[in-house]
């Protein structure tokens, strides 16, 4: 689903500049799900956001599902992350004064949907994280875990092909963080590639996958035996 | 842009920030409700000065005499000089060829007119047939003097609108009665109404060889006034007239050895250069009231275009997530610019409509002599709010291009 070259990345940071990617080599196959972990300066939140096409590398080649991401315009990002990828963050990101069904119907409104149509769409992934009595909530009037169910019905409802989630986790209790990878296992039960950045251990442990960055490069990448999130609440 | 959620995201962000809405509506309206008033009293200058120049002839000359005030010839200053009928008659005669209308005038400023129990104090004139036309006297009964009654010295009498609706107050037919003035019958041959209001229709007119004998004038005389025929050039007439007011007042000045330089025993007035005069200043305050109103606007565009910049500081953050959604630069746009058009649109007409109602109803009630009516007309009003529209898009555009070109990876940084 993902390939990835020999990638590099750098920022210029005044007169002198920093290397944060140094050469990554890394694939995930369809229905992963793969955690990314390391310190702070290891480079995994450049390479989310790099694979997310919020960012461009500096060189080494990115293919998605087959389609080489590459020199690609505004425009065309947008096309991209709006047909391929979604998006989970660590501050959720919801537009605090849309309601929980606006903020899910708000992808799909960029692909051209008819109201009626996003509405239902959008309905039928709230139900899905357990939110359907809420959809007419503003962001402000649900918990942390409630926005970050609304934030992952949000990242399905364009029905990407992969979703990037950049500690999903990072503002939650240890229970919610706990409930939201119920939540993020049983998408992936399904099939879904799902690529989680985090620098939680019990978060990692719950992937099927762990990819470990440090200073730039890939340092020990093993597949592991995925603990059910459930078993722990 | 006609498209529902468009629309249900713009009154939902409008309606979530009620203050910054209304801040930008308010410089918009007041600029555009300040523009049209400006306008609007511009507009009602130039009536009220027309108004002024439809009392009399618009092309009069008009002859004063007064004391001298320089030596001439031995002759002390601070003699008096009085305008005799050969003044008028040997101008006539030399300028017949000249001249549209003509007519002398002998003046008593306050004559008591009476009828039976009713009475006043109104200016009374003697005057010839030309006066009626030199005045702008419409008659709206009867008819005015005429040479006949000159030559006959007959005892008849023209009456204000205002003179008769004060002497004559149960509405009954006024021509062919008599109304006295100081004491002497004199018979109402005409009714006029003049464009300059009250004021220049509380005065009767005489026959001028009559008043000068019934008030014992002799051969004097307060005035003369004359037209020249009128020129579809302004230029053409207002030299013309100038050129012959110059030779006018010349010959006068020395048929009464009056010294040439002395301006105040023998003075004329000319009504187009008076008339040119209140052009070119009325001119100059329209193109100042323009630049004014042109300056509120800019202003107004300038007020926009910055809350406008707020605006997409403030929801950098949402466009950032947008993008990261799908939004396509185009797009971003497309919804920065429709809400600052749609602000302004609305505001502008608010101000537009409230400055319109404002000179409809008030407009009326300003009864000064330099301002009647005033008003905007109404496709200049609407181009202005035009204007001020795509003025408002421009404004909105720089900000909503720098909201397209934010980068969702920085404005989704925490902070």
């Amino acid at each position: 689903m993902i390939e990835i070259k020999d990638l590099h990345k750098s920022y210029k940071m005044g007169s002198n500049s920093l290397h944060v990617l140094k050469g990554i080599n890394f694939s995930v196959a369809e229905g992963e799900l793969v955690s990314i972990m390391g310190s702070s300066g290891s480079g995994k939140s450049t390479l989310l956001n790099i694979l997310g096409m919020l960012d461009e590398a500096d060189s080494g080649t990115y293919t998605l599902d087959g389609l080489p991401i590459k020199n690609l315009n505004e425009k065309i990002a947008a096309q991209y992350r709006n047909k391929f990828l979604g998006f989970i963050f660590q501050s959720f990101n919801l537009i605090n004064y849309k309601n929980a069904l606006d903020n899910v119907a708000l992808p799909l409104y960029y692909q051209g949907i008819k109201h009626k149509e996003r509405v239902d769409i959008a309905m039928s992934y709230l139900e899905k994280v357990g939110l359907a009595d809420w959809a007419t909530h503003l962001p402000n009037e649900l918990s942390g875990g409630q926005k970050q169910r609304v934030a992952i019905a949000r990242a399905l409802a364009s029905n990407p092909k992969v979703l990037l989630a950049d500690e999903p986790t990072g503002a939650l209790d240890t229970k919610t963080s706990y409930e939201v990878m119920d939540l993020i296992q049983g998408i992936n039960d399904e099939g879904r590639t799902i690529l989680i950045v985090t620098h939680e251990h019990d978060i990692a442990e719950m992937t099927k996958r762990i990819v470990n960055l440090k200073d730039g490069v890939i340092i020990d990448d093993s597949k592991v035996n995925q603990v059910r999130a459930l078993s722990n609440v | 842009m006609f498209n529902l959620e468009r629309w249900q995201e713009i009154f939902e962000t409008i309606s979530k920030n009620k203050l910054r809405t209304f801040l930008t509506g308010l410089s918009v309206a007041s600029g555009i409700f300040i523009l049209v008033i400006l306008l609007g009293i511009g507009q009602g200058m130039q009536n009220g000065i027309s108004r002024e120049f439809e009392q009399d002839a618009a092309n009069m000359l008009f002859v004063w005499s007064n004391v001298t005030s320089k030596e001439y010839k031995g002759l002390n200053p601070g003699r008096q000089i009085t305008l005799k009928n050969e003044d008028y008659n040997q101008t006539v005669n030399k300028y017949e060829d000249q001249l549209e209308y003509k007519s002398s005038v002998f003046r008593i400023w306050s004559g008591f007119v009476n009828y039976k129990k009713e009475s006043g104090n109104y200016r009374v004139e003697g005057v010839w047939p030309d006066f009626q036309f030199l005045e702008n006297a419409t008659m709206t009964q009867g008819r005015f003097v005429n040479y006949k009654d000159n030559d006959n010295v007959e005892k008849v009498v023209v009456l204000g609108n205002k003179v008769k609706n004060d002497l004559f107050k149960n509405g009954e037919d006024v021509i062919g009665k008599y109304v006295q003035i100081s004491d002497i019958n004199f018979k109402v041959i005409g009714v006029f109404s003049d464009p300059g209001g009250e004021r220049e229709e509380s005065r009767v007119f005489l026959p001028i060889s009559t008043a000068q004998k019934v008030f014992n004038g002799g051969n004097d005389i307060r005035n003369l006034a004359f037209t020249l025929p009128k020129r579809d050039n302004f230029e053409q007439a207002l030299s013309e007239s100038e050129k012959f007011s110059e030779e006018l007042v010349t010959y006068l000045k020395e048929k009464h050895s009056v010294a040439p330089e002395d301006t105040r025993a023998i003075t004329i007035n000319n009504s187009l250069e008076n008339m040119k005069r209140f052009y070119d200043l009325n001119k100059m305050i329209k193109i100042f009231f323009w630049g004014v109103g042109i300056c509120t606007i800019i202003a107004g565009v300038v007020g926009v275009s910055n809350i406008m910049l707020i605006i997409v500081k403030e929801r950098t953050k949402e466009i950032g997530i947008r993008k990261a959604l799908g939004a396509q630069p185009l797009s971003i746009i497309g919804m920065i610019l429709h809400e600052s058009i749609f602000v302004t649109t609305i505001s502008g007409f608010i101000g537009l409509i409230s400055s319109l109602a404002l000179l409809e109803f008030v407009g009326p009630l300003i009864e000064t002599d330099y301002i009647a009516n005033p008003s905007v007309n109404f496709n200049v009003a609407l181009t202005t709010v035009f204007i001020l529209v795509l003025a408002g898009a421009i404004a909105g555009f720089f900000p909503a291009w720098r909201a397209a070109r934010i980068k969702p990876i920085i404005a989704l940084r925490d902070e």
